[in-house]
């Protein structure tokens, strides 16, 4: 048996070994937002911001395609939020634990591993050519929607779980249907959650580039989109095709693109949660 | 009069009638949406095996232009690329879990946890661009290759994408582990690191192994780093010498490829069949780590009957 000072030495060992570990882990995080956001700041003016792209990319601004995945963003809420949200009502308030239930929960999360390019095939195969929507913002919207859909789910299905059962009894006992007690019980409750998890979601499909390379991203389109049948430019598209495919590309810009969609992804992923840890604060069950 | 058409009668039932209908119909989405999307994919992949013959399939040349499809260095660079990441996500992600779950003072919990949600949410193509700009010229100079653009600069972005997904797993499954349990191991005399290995970490073994396989889930579908920072080059890797030279995985070559294909050419058509492997591959590595977690559920319902 070790002595008491050996096993001393060996947890201090151990303690300083995974704390360093941890630090290897964050540093390199904060590192990557910290030197995008020095060496990006520089492109950033109005110009670059709300102009179009020039002289074969190498100048002018982005705005086509901060408008492209703003659009596709929208797009990509319209189909996955009353789907996600729906489903997430199915399994939390409906689904009784049976094997079409379990069946369900696997689907879910296949859906989550499935990889992003595979949902470019798919969104390909089904929406571009089998439905002819053509490469266009829907295509590439009902694709974001199905990938970010197992998301949207689980996290909206685990704040619908928090609200007590209490709650819903009493409503029943009251005299109130069902669906009258999850949308005027339950659901307001469950919101900062359902919130969290939907602007989670669509942080993700925000920063996708594998689904919407052959669904809807154009490599050059040097005007906003009139319709959703319209292909569009697209950010993490846009910094794809500027830091591989054009050569000469200056890299100011580069890192300015870059900077454009860290912000704006991360501004998602700030926004979603401070919701939930204010909602967490604010609780009274 | 049945329950049914009570339904119908007064439009407010009606109403609650059409939302539950909707409701369910979406419940049972996900079912369909994972169906839909294997159908395509056999639909637009399987031709690929009746227009080249399988042993062409199943051999090391990659070269579609001459038509070669020869898919084995693909699966390969995509098997070297995700065992280097998951020797990297592994002890990372289930070591930082550890430290924020068990040891880390409730404020650097606070603190850090979020900050490695934000790298998860970081969108892949970010790190590949900083891959090809700063990490491949560094590990050039370092390991004094001819080109940084390696499996092995892959496996590290690739490790970091999927340190995030095994920490947040892991780490709830640790945090699940009764406070009973460790009270118990350090009043018998254990001390915390002890308690932490002999107890904690076995007592939500389940949990943890669930982490690893999500986190090669992860890391076998990433595409866009992938694709900007290993070189893709079509080489069967043949040893462990192969890590630092240029490979091309699976994800990486439909992403390239598909753009430049005709609609219903062999190229096109085995490009899909490779989406089938990937889908598969997925599939595996989640309904095992569905298995896992819906064993670990049944073993604590029997606990607590």
């Amino acid at each position: 048996m070790k002595s008491s000072h050996m096993r001393h030495r060996q947890q201090q060992f151990g303690f300083s070994l995974l704390t360093l570990m941890t630090l290897f882990t964050v540093i390199p995080i904060a590192g990557v937002v910290i030197y995008i956001l020095i060496l990006g700041t520089p492109a950033i003016n109005w110009e670059f911001l709300t102009g179009f792209p020039r002289e074969g990319m190498r100048a002018g601004g982005i705005w086509p395609a901060i408008v492209g995945t703003f659009y596709l963003t929208l797009g990509t809420s319209v189909f996955a939020v009353p789907f996600g949200i729906g489903a997430a009502i199915y399994l939390s308030e409906y689904a009784s634990d049976n094997r079409a239930t379990q069946l369900i929960r696997i689907a879910i999360i296949n859906l989550a591993g499935i990889p992003s390019v595979v949902y470019g095939l798919f969104g390909l195969g089904l929406f571009v050519l089998f439905l002819n929507f053509g490469t266009s913002i829907l295509a590439g919207s009902l694709t974001l929607s199905i990938m970010t859909l197992p998301v949207i789910i689980s996290t909206t299905e685990e704040a619908l779980r928090a609200v007590p059962q209490a709650f819903r009894t009493v409503s029943i006992s009251v005299g109130a249907t069902k669906w009258q007690t999850i949308r005027r019980i339950v659901l307001p409750q469950a919101l900062p959650g359902i919130l969290t998890g939907v602007i989670l979601g669509l942080e993700r499909a925000a920063g996708e580039t594998a689904p919407i390379l052959f669904t809807v991203a154009a490599f050059f389109l040097p005007r906003l989109p009139n319709s959703p049948l319209d292909a569009t430019m697209a950010l993490p598209y846009h910094l794809y095709v500027i830091s591989t495919q054009v050569p000469g590309m200056p890299i100011k810009i580069q890192y300015g693109t870059a900077l454009v969609l860290l912000v704006f992804v991360l501004s998602m992923n700030i926004i979603a949660t401070s919701i939930r840890s204010r909602a967490r604060a604010r609780r009274q069950w | 009069m049945s329950i049914f058409q009570n339904f119908i009668n007064s439009s407010h039932s009606k109403r609650e009638f059409l939302i539950t209908l909707f409701i369910k119909i979406a419940g049972y989405s996900a079912i369909v949406f994972v169906g839909m999307i294997f159908i395509f994919l056999l639909l637009e992949g399987l031709p690929a095996v009746q227009k080249v013959n399988l042993t062409s399939l199943v051999s090391s040349r990659w070269y579609p232009i001459e038509d070669y499809f020869g898919i084995l260095p693909l699966i390969g660079g995509s098997i070297i690329i995700t065992l280097g990441a998951t020797l990297i996500a592994v002890p990372f992600g289930i070591g930082s879990a550890v430290y924020l779950s068990e040891i880390a003072p409730h404020w650097v919990r606070e603190l850090l946890k979020p900050l490695v949600e934000i790298l998860g949410g970081l969108p892949s193509v970010v790190l590949g661009f900083l891959g090809m700009l700063v990490l491949s010229p560094f590990l050039r100079k370092l390991l004094d290759l001819p080109t940084g653009l390696t499996a092995f600069t892959g496996a590290i972005l690739l490790g970091g994408i999927a340190i995030p997904t095994v920490m947040s797993v892991a780490e709830d499954a640790l945090d699940a582990v009764p406070r009973s349990y460790r009270d118990a191991s350090l009043a018998m005399g254990a001390t915390e690191w002890q308690t932490i290995w002999r107890v904690t970490v076995p007592a939500a073994r389940s949990g943890v192994l669930t982490a690893i396989m999500l986190g090669i889930g992860r890391a076998i579908g990433e595409t866009m780093t992938v694709m900007m920072v290993t070189g893709n080059a079509p080489i069967l890797p043949r040893g462990i010498g192969n890590l630092f030279s240029p490979v091309r995985t699976m994800t990486a070559t439909i992403a390239a490829e598909m753009g430049e294909v005709a609609n219903g050419s062999v190229h096109y058509h085995v490009l899909f069949l490779i989406g089938i492997v990937l889908f598969l591959i997925s599939l595996a590595v989640n309904i095992t780590a569905s298995t896992v977690i819906f064993r670990q559920k049944k073993r604590q319902e029997r606990i607590l009957s």
